[in-house]
């Protein structure tokens, strides 16, 4: 509704200065506040003391981080599971820049037959439901005993960190001025010392921002990593929050699991924030999320 | 969006280089290795899938008497069972609240996603302030988002005390439904947001100008001018979050629970069948999900003319190209 007030006072013409800009600043705070205001939420729960935990308070009065030193307890295991979503989302971001740089480079610079068709097959295959993926992996690793690796959880997320990585970069790619590429090798570089002093320096920026889309995409995961862990140890940080059972006797811990929720996310949010031009660039040039 | 033919001019005589050096081949060099990977990941399971969806686990004694073990062969059994068996109550309300998630979700995420987009599109000044603020949903994990929701939804939550009612949102019943498609909306409306926004932007003011210049009203406008023009930047984040709420797994599963009727998705079901070792049912029900996915995903690129490959190509191909899609969609809006 708000949008299309807006737009008709935006069709209105260049010269009605005040109402337009007062219903564009509405219209703004109002998507800005359904955007932050449910996070706002957690954090505000996350600093409430235990014994406040269903104060709907929107400011947290007596601030406390209890919450959080109870994330840290020994018995919940979290410092663990941060460092298994480490392990995991940052090997899968650097096989999948590892493989995914030179099918993008590909893709985006060389003519061959195809094309669409590679595109095409690499697209879709980020389309498929991960649970026809996990079935059978499932029944494989608990076979070959690989239930509760690293390795279980980093293989299949490259079913979906892969094609998109290579999304992104080709997008990237496309952008890079061709003609130092060909001055280089008229110069007497191959293609290959083309690709490394050319391309890889002034790709750097695209595949830095890919580097990070990858990795939240691969930190964010749940389903595979529900299915192929069950040692509390070896769980990721999602699945460790999920899992969080309550240290105050409440039903659900939910002023704790906020605190976790708020140390996964906050470190994301601000690298989200510094890089939003790059990362909107990506996703929208990507097209895939 | 069909761009195969609009390839940068300065492309030409790169490209008669880069044939004489073989680029087929150092394409296939270059492209094996996503391929390599790509086929184990996916392909394998795929195909491993099809394969177990056909079997069964036996258990019973043989002719002297011991236990064994292993996977009998009962052809299209499972397929049969799930659609027909005594399961197939849980597989048919899976397979309605899937459906049922996708439609209402993806026609609110795409309404309020466009209408953020205008919203964005107008701003004067804070549209950068909104742009980040729109990548917070984004940028948390679903896991995450669904224990924030079922927090808010929680009895005594701040849901309730807003709306001055005691609804038991995380309990059997269709509010478990609205509570999840608020939630999964919450989540992805503004990525809506973000690709209409970038369709937006390349529509021409000028285009603008002449509407008003005709006299179209502002509904008009909207309907006649900027919905046709962002329509392929919209097929395709439409097919891309159709795809995704076909799969949904993450939000139900933390926010309601397993084993709940309301909302328990064709993945909930296939994975709490291989949970349960029973992976014969589970990789059957995972292909059926993937061939509902596969067959949703083939009607709406045919039927609507979704070019995901299309649009990637040219969204981002530099000034030259873009001054010339500007001036095809001036020419389509003014004809």
């Amino acid at each position: 509704m708000t949008a299309i007030s807006t737009a008709k006072s935006g069709s209105a013409g260049r010269r009605g200065v005040s109402p337009r800009q007062v219903l564009s600043y509405v219209g703004m705070a109002v998507v800005a506040l359904y955007c932050l205001a449910p996070f706002y939420w957690m954090v505000v729960s996350a600093f409430r003391r235990p014994e406040d935990q269903f104060s709907n308070s929107p400011i947290p009065a007596p601030f406390s981080i209890k919450n959080f030193t109870a994330v840290f307890k020994h018995d919940v295991g979290f410092q663990r599971a941060l460092l298994n979503s480490l392990i995991v989302a940052g090997t899968t971001t650097v096989l999948t820049l590892v493989v995914g740089t030179f099918t993008a480079y590909a893709l985006a610079r060389l003519d061959f037959r195809f094309k669409n068709l590679v595109l095409g097959v690499i697209v879709a295959t980020s389309m498929f439901p991960t649970i026809s993926l996990i079935v059978p992996l499932l029944h494989l690793f608990t076979n070959i005993g690989w239930i509760n690796s690293y390795q279980s959880m980093i293989i299949p997320n490259l079913s979906f960190v892969l094609p998109l990585a290579v999304w992104n970069l080709n997008a990237f790619f496309r952008q890079m001025p061709f003609e130092l590429e060909y001055a280089a090798m008229v110069d007497g570089c191959t293609r290959g010392q083309a690709f490394r002093k050319i391309i890889v320096p002034l790709a750097a920026p695209g595949v830095f921002t890919t580097a990070i889309i990858a990795f939240i995409a691969a930190w964010n995961e749940f389903m595979i990593a529900l299915s192929m862990v069950n040692k509390k140890e070896m769980q990721t940080a999602t699945v460790s929050i999920s899992k969080f059972t309550g240290a105050y006797g409440f039903d659900q811990p939910f002023g704790t699991q906020m605190a976790a929720g708020v140390l996964v996310t906050v470190p994301l949010v601000i690298v989200v924030l510094i890089l939003q031009r790059r990362i909107i660039a990506g996703l929208t040039s990507g097209g895939v999320k | 969006m069909t761009t195969t033919t609009a390839v940068p001019s300065a492309a030409a005589p790169v490209k008669k280089k880069q044939d004489v050096q073989g680029s087929g081949r150092l394409a296939a060099v270059l492209l094996s290795p996503t391929f390599l990977v790509l086929a184990l990941v996916v392909g394998y399971p795929i195909i491993a899938a099809l394969r177990e969806s056909l079997y069964q686990k036996s258990q019973g004694l043989d002719a002297n008497g011991f236990v064994v073990k292993g996977d009998k062969f009962v052809g299209l059994k499972n397929y049969t069972d799930i659609f027909t068996g005594v399961k197939s109550d849980a597989f048919w309300n899976a397979f309605w609240n899937t459906t049922f998630f996708t439609v209402t979700s993806v026609i609110i995420e795409v309404a309020l996603g466009i209408a953020m987009a205008l919203i964005m599109h107008r701003a004067f000044r804070g549209r950068a302030f909104v742009r980040a603020s729109i990548l917070v949903p984004w940028a948390i994990p679903t896991a995450v988002s669904a224990l924030l929701w079922r927090w808010v939804f929680q009895a005594d939550g701040v849901a309730n005390a807003i709306i001055g009612q005691q609804v038991l949102w995380t309990t059997e019943g269709f509010h478990a439904k609205v509570a999840v498609i608020i939630a999964d909306t919450w989540k992805t409306a503004p990525f809506v947001g973000l690709l209409a926004l970038a369709g937006l932007q390349l529509i021409p003011a000028e285009v603008y100008e002449a509407a008003k210049v005709d006299g179209a009203s502002a509904w008009r406008t909207f309907v006649k001018i900027t919905l046709p023009l962002i329509k392929p930047v919209l097929l395709v984040a439409i097919l891309f979050r159709l795809l995704d709420v076909l799969r949904m797994f993450d939000l139900p599963f933390i926010l309601i629970g397993a084993h709940k009727d309301s909302v328990n998705t064709l993945s909930m079901l296939a994975y709490d069948e291989a949970n349960n070792l029973r992976y014969g049912p589970a990789a059957a029900m995972a292909t059926i999900l993937f061939v509902y996915v596969a067959v949703a995903a083939y009607v709406f690129v045919k039927l609507l003319g979704a070019d995901i490959i299309g649009e990637a190509r040219s969204r981002k191909s530099g000034a030259s190209k873009r001054a010339k899609k500007r001036a095809r969609a001036a020419q389509e809006v003014t004809a």
